[in-house]
Protein backbone atom coordinates (compact mmCIF):
# COMPACT_ATOMS: atom_id res chain seq x y z
CA UNK A 1 0.00 0.00 0.00
CA UNK A 2 1.38 3.37 -0.94
CA UNK A 3 1.02 6.20 1.54
CA UNK A 4 -1.44 8.92 0.55
CA UNK A 5 -0.15 12.16 -0.90
CA UNK A 6 -0.67 15.16 1.37
CA UNK A 7 -3.88 17.04 0.67
CA UNK A 8 -1.83 20.23 0.43
CA UNK A 9 -0.21 19.29 -2.89
CA UNK A 10 -3.16 19.88 -5.22
CA UNK A 11 -4.17 23.33 -3.86
CA UNK A 12 -0.50 24.39 -3.81
CA UNK A 13 -0.09 23.34 -7.45
CA UNK A 14 -3.30 25.16 -8.37
CA UNK A 15 -2.05 28.30 -6.66
CA UNK A 16 1.59 28.31 -7.78
CA UNK A 17 1.60 26.28 -11.00
CA UNK A 18 5.08 25.69 -12.34
CA UNK A 19 6.73 27.06 -9.20
CA UNK A 20 5.89 23.71 -7.59
CA UNK A 21 8.55 21.71 -9.38
CA UNK A 22 7.64 18.19 -8.30
CA UNK A 23 6.40 16.22 -5.35
CA UNK A 24 6.98 12.72 -4.03
CA UNK A 25 6.07 10.53 -1.10
CA UNK A 26 8.91 9.07 0.92
CA UNK A 27 8.39 6.87 4.00
CA UNK A 28 4.85 8.20 4.28
CA UNK A 29 5.90 11.86 4.17
CA UNK A 30 5.03 14.14 1.30
CA UNK A 31 7.93 16.19 -0.03
CA UNK A 32 7.24 19.21 -2.23
CA UNK A 33 9.97 20.93 -4.25
CA UNK A 34 9.34 24.63 -4.65
CA UNK A 35 11.34 27.00 -6.85
CA UNK A 36 13.74 29.38 -5.10
CA UNK A 37 11.98 32.46 -6.54
CA UNK A 38 8.59 31.72 -5.00
CA UNK A 39 9.70 29.80 -1.90
CA UNK A 40 8.79 32.53 0.59
CA UNK A 41 5.46 33.18 -1.08
CA UNK A 42 4.55 29.47 -1.07
CA UNK A 43 5.52 29.02 2.59
CA UNK A 44 3.50 32.11 3.56
CA UNK A 45 0.55 30.70 1.62
CA UNK A 46 0.87 27.35 3.44
CA UNK A 47 0.91 29.15 6.76
CA UNK A 48 -1.96 31.57 6.19
CA UNK A 49 -4.45 29.79 3.94
CA UNK A 50 -7.47 28.33 5.73
CA UNK A 51 -7.34 24.57 5.34
CA UNK A 52 -3.51 24.57 5.31
CA UNK A 53 -2.65 26.39 8.56
CA UNK A 54 0.93 25.18 8.91
CA UNK A 55 1.47 27.27 12.01
CA UNK A 56 4.56 25.49 13.35
CA UNK A 57 7.98 25.30 11.73
CA UNK A 58 9.48 22.10 13.11
CA UNK A 59 12.89 22.41 11.52
CA UNK A 60 14.97 24.11 8.90
CA UNK A 61 17.94 22.14 7.67
CA UNK A 62 19.84 21.42 4.48
CA UNK A 63 21.23 18.45 2.59
CA UNK A 64 24.42 18.45 0.55
CA UNK A 65 24.84 15.45 -1.74
CA UNK A 66 28.16 13.94 -2.67
CA UNK A 67 27.38 14.36 -6.37
CA UNK A 68 28.75 17.85 -7.19
CA UNK A 69 26.18 18.29 -9.98
CA UNK A 70 23.27 17.74 -7.64
CA UNK A 71 21.87 20.87 -6.02
CA UNK A 72 22.01 21.56 -2.31
CA UNK A 73 18.56 21.32 -0.76
CA UNK A 74 17.17 23.53 1.98
CA UNK A 75 14.49 21.63 3.88
CA UNK A 76 11.52 23.13 5.72
CA UNK A 77 9.59 20.70 7.92
CA UNK A 78 6.15 22.14 8.59
CA UNK A 79 3.49 21.07 11.05
CA UNK A 80 -0.09 22.13 11.44
CA UNK A 81 -0.82 21.79 15.14
CA UNK A 82 -4.56 22.17 14.62
CA UNK A 83 -4.89 19.78 11.68
CA UNK A 84 -2.21 17.36 12.94
CA UNK A 85 -0.62 17.30 9.50
CA UNK A 86 3.00 17.41 8.40
CA UNK A 87 4.55 18.64 5.18
CA UNK A 88 8.14 18.82 3.97
CA UNK A 89 9.02 21.61 1.59
CA UNK A 90 12.38 21.62 -0.19
CA UNK A 91 14.16 24.31 -2.14
CA UNK A 92 16.95 23.21 -4.46
CA UNK A 93 19.92 25.58 -4.73
CA UNK A 94 22.36 25.30 -7.62
CA UNK A 95 25.83 24.94 -6.09
CA UNK A 96 27.46 26.91 -8.89
CA UNK A 97 25.47 30.00 -7.94
CA UNK A 98 25.62 31.92 -4.64
CA UNK A 99 23.65 29.92 -2.04
CA UNK A 100 20.93 32.40 -1.21
CA UNK A 101 17.35 31.98 -0.16
CA UNK A 102 14.82 34.25 1.52
CA UNK A 103 14.55 33.99 5.29
CA UNK A 104 11.24 32.80 6.72
CA UNK A 105 11.95 34.52 10.03
CA UNK A 106 9.09 36.94 9.30
CA UNK A 107 6.69 33.97 9.04
CA UNK A 108 7.93 31.85 11.95
CA UNK A 109 10.12 33.56 14.55
CA UNK A 110 11.55 30.15 15.45
CA UNK A 111 13.42 30.16 12.14
CA UNK A 112 15.97 32.54 13.68
CA UNK A 113 18.37 29.97 15.20
CA UNK A 114 17.47 27.22 12.71
CA UNK A 115 18.54 29.37 9.79
CA UNK A 116 21.65 30.45 11.66
CA UNK A 117 22.59 26.79 12.05
CA UNK A 118 22.09 26.12 8.33
CA UNK A 119 24.21 29.18 7.58
CA UNK A 120 26.89 27.98 10.00
CA UNK A 121 27.05 24.40 8.71
CA UNK A 122 26.30 24.84 4.99
CA UNK A 123 26.96 28.49 4.20
CA UNK A 124 23.48 29.24 2.91
CA UNK A 125 22.69 32.96 3.21
CA UNK A 126 19.18 33.80 4.29
CA UNK A 127 18.27 37.23 2.99
CA UNK A 128 16.12 39.17 5.43
CA UNK A 129 17.39 37.30 8.49
CA UNK A 130 17.75 39.74 11.42
CA UNK A 131 21.01 38.37 12.85
CA UNK A 132 22.74 35.97 10.48
CA UNK A 133 25.97 34.81 12.15
CA UNK A 134 27.44 31.50 13.18
CA UNK A 135 25.71 29.73 16.05
CA UNK A 136 27.68 26.52 16.80
CA UNK A 137 31.13 27.43 15.52
CA UNK A 138 32.70 30.65 16.76
CA UNK A 139 32.44 33.90 14.84
CA UNK A 140 36.05 33.89 13.67
CA UNK A 141 35.94 30.26 12.45
CA UNK A 142 37.78 30.39 9.12
CA UNK A 143 37.79 26.81 7.84
CA UNK A 144 34.50 26.96 5.98
CA UNK A 145 31.21 25.12 6.36
CA UNK A 146 31.65 21.74 8.09
CA UNK A 147 28.61 19.84 6.85
CA UNK A 148 29.39 20.42 3.17
CA UNK A 149 30.49 17.22 1.51
CA UNK A 150 33.76 18.77 0.30
CA UNK A 151 34.79 19.57 3.91
CA UNK A 152 37.43 17.12 5.25
CA UNK A 153 36.45 15.40 8.49
CA UNK A 154 39.38 16.85 10.44
CA UNK A 155 39.05 20.33 8.98
CA UNK A 156 41.29 22.17 6.54
CA UNK A 157 43.94 23.47 8.95
CA UNK A 158 46.60 21.51 10.83
CA UNK A 159 45.85 20.59 14.42
CA UNK A 160 48.45 23.08 15.65
CA UNK A 161 46.82 25.87 13.67
CA UNK A 162 43.36 24.89 14.90
CA UNK A 163 44.62 24.87 18.48
CA UNK A 164 46.39 28.20 18.03
CA UNK A 165 43.27 29.85 16.62
CA UNK A 166 41.10 28.35 19.36
CA UNK A 167 43.40 29.60 22.13
CA UNK A 168 43.57 33.04 20.56
CA UNK A 169 39.78 33.35 20.71
CA UNK A 170 38.15 35.44 23.38
CA UNK A 171 35.49 33.21 24.94
CA UNK A 172 33.27 36.17 25.63
CA UNK A 173 33.34 37.22 21.97
CA UNK A 174 30.78 34.51 21.18
CA UNK A 175 28.05 36.77 22.50
CA UNK A 176 26.61 39.69 20.66
CA UNK A 177 26.63 43.15 22.20
CA UNK A 178 22.94 42.77 23.02
CA UNK A 179 23.52 39.57 24.94
CA UNK A 180 26.37 41.03 26.97
CA UNK A 181 24.72 44.34 27.82
CA UNK A 182 21.58 43.06 29.49
CA UNK A 183 22.17 45.45 32.40
CA UNK A 184 22.32 48.41 30.03
CA UNK A 185 19.15 47.25 28.31
CA UNK A 186 17.26 46.95 31.60
CA UNK A 187 14.72 49.61 30.65
CA UNK A 188 13.83 47.77 27.44
CA UNK A 189 13.19 44.40 29.10
CA UNK A 190 9.64 43.10 29.60
CA UNK A 191 8.00 44.10 32.87
CA UNK A 192 8.00 40.64 34.44
CA UNK A 193 11.66 40.12 33.66
CA UNK A 194 12.50 43.51 35.15
CA UNK A 195 10.75 42.51 38.37
CA UNK A 196 12.52 39.17 38.54
CA UNK A 197 15.92 40.77 37.96
CA UNK A 198 15.27 43.55 40.46
CA UNK A 199 14.26 41.00 43.11
CA UNK A 200 17.71 39.57 42.80
CA UNK A 201 17.02 36.16 41.31
CA UNK A 202 20.13 36.63 39.20
CA UNK A 203 21.85 39.25 41.37
CA UNK A 204 20.94 42.89 41.87
CA UNK A 205 21.04 45.15 38.89
CA UNK A 206 20.23 48.36 40.65
CA UNK B 1 49.05 12.22 66.43
CA UNK B 2 48.24 11.56 62.85
CA UNK B 3 51.38 12.93 61.28
CA UNK B 4 52.72 9.50 60.45
CA UNK B 5 50.84 8.59 57.34
CA UNK B 6 51.43 4.84 56.99
CA UNK B 7 51.68 5.02 53.20
CA UNK B 8 54.02 7.98 53.20
CA UNK B 9 56.05 6.70 56.12
CA UNK B 10 56.91 3.56 54.21
CA UNK B 11 58.25 5.65 51.35
CA UNK B 12 60.28 8.10 53.42
CA UNK B 13 60.32 6.14 56.65
CA UNK B 14 63.89 6.72 57.78
CA UNK B 15 63.62 10.47 57.52
CA UNK B 16 60.67 10.89 59.85
CA UNK B 17 61.53 10.18 63.45
CA UNK B 18 59.26 10.52 66.45
CA UNK B 19 61.34 11.68 69.42
CA UNK B 20 61.94 9.01 72.03
CA UNK B 21 61.87 11.55 74.84
CA UNK B 22 58.48 13.03 74.01
CA UNK B 23 55.90 12.07 71.41
CA UNK B 24 55.20 15.78 70.91
CA UNK B 25 58.43 16.20 68.93
CA UNK B 26 58.94 14.89 65.45
CA UNK B 27 61.99 15.28 63.28
CA UNK B 28 61.29 15.21 59.56
CA UNK B 29 62.16 16.93 56.32
CA UNK B 30 60.36 20.01 55.12
CA UNK B 31 59.66 18.27 51.82
CA UNK B 32 57.90 15.44 53.58
CA UNK B 33 55.79 17.78 55.66
CA UNK B 34 54.77 19.97 52.71
CA UNK B 35 54.03 17.06 50.41
CA UNK B 36 52.13 15.26 53.15
CA UNK B 37 49.94 18.31 53.64
CA UNK B 38 49.50 18.99 49.94
CA UNK B 39 48.76 15.44 48.86
CA UNK B 40 46.13 14.94 51.55
CA UNK B 41 44.21 18.16 51.06
CA UNK B 42 43.76 18.34 47.30
CA UNK B 43 40.86 20.51 46.33
CA UNK B 44 39.55 19.51 42.92
CA UNK B 45 38.24 21.92 40.30
CA UNK B 46 35.89 19.68 38.33
CA UNK B 47 35.54 20.64 34.68
CA UNK B 48 32.87 18.22 33.51
CA UNK B 49 31.73 18.38 29.92
CA UNK B 50 30.33 14.92 29.17
CA UNK B 51 29.63 11.42 30.48
CA UNK B 52 32.91 11.34 32.46
CA UNK B 53 31.38 14.05 34.64
CA UNK B 54 28.64 11.59 35.65
CA UNK B 55 31.30 9.12 36.77
CA UNK B 56 33.07 11.95 38.53
CA UNK B 57 29.87 12.79 40.41
CA UNK B 58 29.55 9.14 41.39
CA UNK B 59 33.15 9.26 42.64
CA UNK B 60 32.40 12.33 44.70
CA UNK B 61 29.16 10.93 46.12
CA UNK B 62 28.79 8.76 49.19
CA UNK B 63 29.50 5.30 47.75
CA UNK B 64 33.01 6.08 46.51
CA UNK B 65 33.52 9.33 48.44
CA UNK B 66 36.73 11.02 47.32
CA UNK B 67 36.56 13.03 50.54
CA UNK B 68 38.41 10.02 51.99
CA UNK B 69 41.46 11.16 50.03
CA UNK B 70 41.36 14.73 51.27
CA UNK B 71 39.22 16.04 48.43
CA UNK B 72 36.63 17.19 50.91
CA UNK B 73 35.77 20.40 49.17
CA UNK B 74 34.77 20.56 45.54
CA UNK B 75 36.14 23.89 44.46
CA UNK B 76 34.01 25.43 41.77
CA UNK B 77 36.28 28.45 41.80
CA UNK B 78 39.68 28.01 40.13
CA UNK B 79 41.26 30.46 42.59
CA UNK B 80 40.75 28.06 45.50
CA UNK B 81 41.61 24.82 43.73
CA UNK B 82 44.63 22.52 43.53
CA UNK B 83 43.67 19.85 41.02
CA UNK B 84 42.06 20.50 37.70
CA UNK B 85 40.02 17.46 36.67
CA UNK B 86 38.94 17.59 33.05
CA UNK B 87 36.12 15.08 32.71
CA UNK B 88 34.86 14.87 29.17
CA UNK B 89 35.55 15.93 25.62
CA UNK B 90 36.73 19.45 24.95
CA UNK B 91 35.70 21.20 21.73
CA UNK B 92 37.97 23.87 20.27
CA UNK B 93 35.33 26.42 21.19
CA UNK B 94 35.86 25.52 24.85
CA UNK B 95 39.67 25.47 24.64
CA UNK B 96 40.22 29.13 25.62
CA UNK B 97 37.85 28.68 28.58
CA UNK B 98 39.77 25.61 29.76
CA UNK B 99 43.08 27.41 29.38
CA UNK B 100 41.81 30.50 31.21
CA UNK B 101 40.61 28.43 34.17
CA UNK B 102 43.99 26.69 34.32
CA UNK B 103 45.79 30.05 34.24
CA UNK B 104 43.56 31.33 37.05
CA UNK B 105 44.53 28.49 39.36
CA UNK B 106 47.38 29.41 41.74
CA UNK B 107 50.45 27.24 42.23
CA UNK B 108 50.82 24.54 43.40
CA UNK B 109 48.40 22.96 40.94
CA UNK B 110 48.03 19.66 39.15
CA UNK B 111 45.89 18.34 36.35
CA UNK B 112 44.10 15.05 35.90
CA UNK B 113 42.85 14.25 32.42
CA UNK B 114 39.90 11.95 33.04
CA UNK B 115 38.77 9.61 30.28
CA UNK B 116 39.74 8.90 26.70
CA UNK B 117 38.27 12.12 25.25
CA UNK B 118 40.14 14.51 27.49
CA UNK B 119 43.33 12.48 27.08
CA UNK B 120 43.29 11.81 23.32
CA UNK B 121 40.07 13.03 21.72
CA UNK B 122 38.81 9.43 21.63
CA UNK B 123 36.70 8.54 18.56
CA UNK B 124 36.00 12.21 17.95
CA UNK B 125 38.88 12.62 15.53
CA UNK B 126 37.10 15.47 13.76
CA UNK B 127 37.15 19.19 13.18
CA UNK B 128 35.68 20.25 16.52
CA UNK B 129 37.40 18.26 19.24
CA UNK B 130 40.74 19.01 20.91
CA UNK B 131 42.87 15.88 20.47
CA UNK B 132 43.91 15.65 24.10
CA UNK B 133 44.04 18.50 26.59
CA UNK B 134 47.82 18.03 26.83
CA UNK B 135 47.93 20.20 23.69
CA UNK B 136 46.49 23.03 25.81
CA UNK B 137 48.05 22.61 29.24
CA UNK B 138 50.39 20.28 31.16
CA UNK B 139 48.77 17.09 32.45
CA UNK B 140 50.01 15.10 35.46
CA UNK B 141 47.86 11.97 35.37
CA UNK B 142 45.84 10.44 32.55
CA UNK B 143 42.96 8.19 33.54
CA UNK B 144 41.98 5.87 30.67
CA UNK B 145 38.44 4.61 30.17
CA UNK B 146 35.31 5.59 28.33
CA UNK B 147 34.23 6.66 30.86
CA UNK B 148 36.52 5.38 33.64
CA UNK B 149 34.78 3.81 36.59
CA UNK B 150 35.09 5.60 39.94
CA UNK B 151 37.74 3.07 40.96
CA UNK B 152 39.76 4.18 37.94
CA UNK B 153 39.58 7.82 38.92
CA UNK B 154 40.45 7.00 42.52
CA UNK B 155 43.48 5.07 41.27
CA UNK B 156 44.45 8.15 39.26
CA UNK B 157 44.08 10.33 42.33
CA UNK B 158 46.27 8.03 44.44
CA UNK B 159 48.84 8.07 41.62
CA UNK B 160 48.78 11.86 41.72
CA UNK B 161 49.23 11.79 45.51
CA UNK B 162 52.20 9.51 45.05
CA UNK B 163 53.63 11.90 42.49
CA UNK B 164 53.15 14.86 44.83
CA UNK B 165 54.95 13.01 47.64
CA UNK B 166 57.96 12.67 45.38
CA UNK B 167 58.20 16.40 44.71
CA UNK B 168 60.74 18.75 46.24
CA UNK B 169 59.92 22.33 47.17
CA UNK B 170 63.41 23.47 46.19
CA UNK B 171 62.93 22.23 42.63
CA UNK B 172 61.85 25.38 40.85
CA UNK B 173 61.11 23.57 37.60
CA UNK B 174 58.18 21.64 39.05
CA UNK B 175 56.09 24.66 39.98
CA UNK B 176 57.05 26.79 37.00
CA UNK B 177 54.06 28.23 35.10
CA UNK B 178 53.84 27.16 31.47
CA UNK B 179 52.10 30.05 29.77
CA UNK B 180 51.03 30.32 26.16
CA UNK B 181 54.10 31.27 24.18
CA UNK B 182 54.59 33.81 21.38
CA UNK B 183 53.46 31.18 18.85
CA UNK B 184 50.02 31.16 20.50
CA UNK B 185 50.51 27.65 21.89
CA UNK B 186 52.09 26.29 25.03
CA UNK B 187 53.97 23.64 23.04
CA UNK B 188 55.84 23.89 19.73
CA UNK B 189 53.37 23.51 16.80
CA UNK B 190 54.97 20.28 15.57
CA UNK B 191 54.52 18.80 19.05
CA UNK B 192 50.80 19.65 18.97
CA UNK B 193 50.50 18.02 15.54
CA UNK B 194 52.30 14.95 16.80
CA UNK B 195 50.07 14.65 19.88
CA UNK B 196 46.98 15.06 17.69
CA UNK B 197 47.94 12.29 15.26
CA UNK B 198 45.23 9.69 14.81
CA UNK B 199 45.65 6.31 16.42
CA UNK B 200 44.01 2.90 16.46
CA UNK B 201 41.46 2.31 13.73
CA UNK B 202 41.75 5.79 12.28
CA UNK B 203 45.48 5.39 11.57
CA UNK B 204 44.77 4.57 7.93
CA UNK B 205 42.82 7.77 7.34
CA UNK B 206 44.75 10.72 6.09
CA UNK B 207 44.04 14.38 6.54
CA UNK B 208 43.06 14.63 2.89
CA UNK B 209 40.40 11.93 3.07
CA UNK B 210 37.00 13.47 3.39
Amino acid sequence: MTAPVSSSVAPLRAEFGAAVERHLVSCGDTIIYVSRERQHEALAWLRDTPGQEFDYLTDVTAVDYRDPERPLEVVYQLRSLGRRADLRVKVALDKRLPLEVRSVWDLWKGADWLEREVYDMFGVSFTGHPDLRRILMWDTYAEGYPLRKDFPLRGHFSRAEQTRQALAANPEAHYSIEELSIADAFAELPKDMQERLARGERGFLR
Amino acid sequence: MGLINPAAASETGERTVVSEMSPNFVTTTLDFLTNWARSNSLWPMPFGTACCAIEYMATAASRFDIARFGMERQSFSPRQADVFICAGRVPFKLAPVLRRIWDQMPQPKWCISMGACASTGNVFDNYTIVQGIDTLMPVDVYVPGCPPRPEGLIYGITLLQKKIRGESIVDEQIRREQPIGPNGLFLPPERVDELSEPFGNSVHQTRSSS
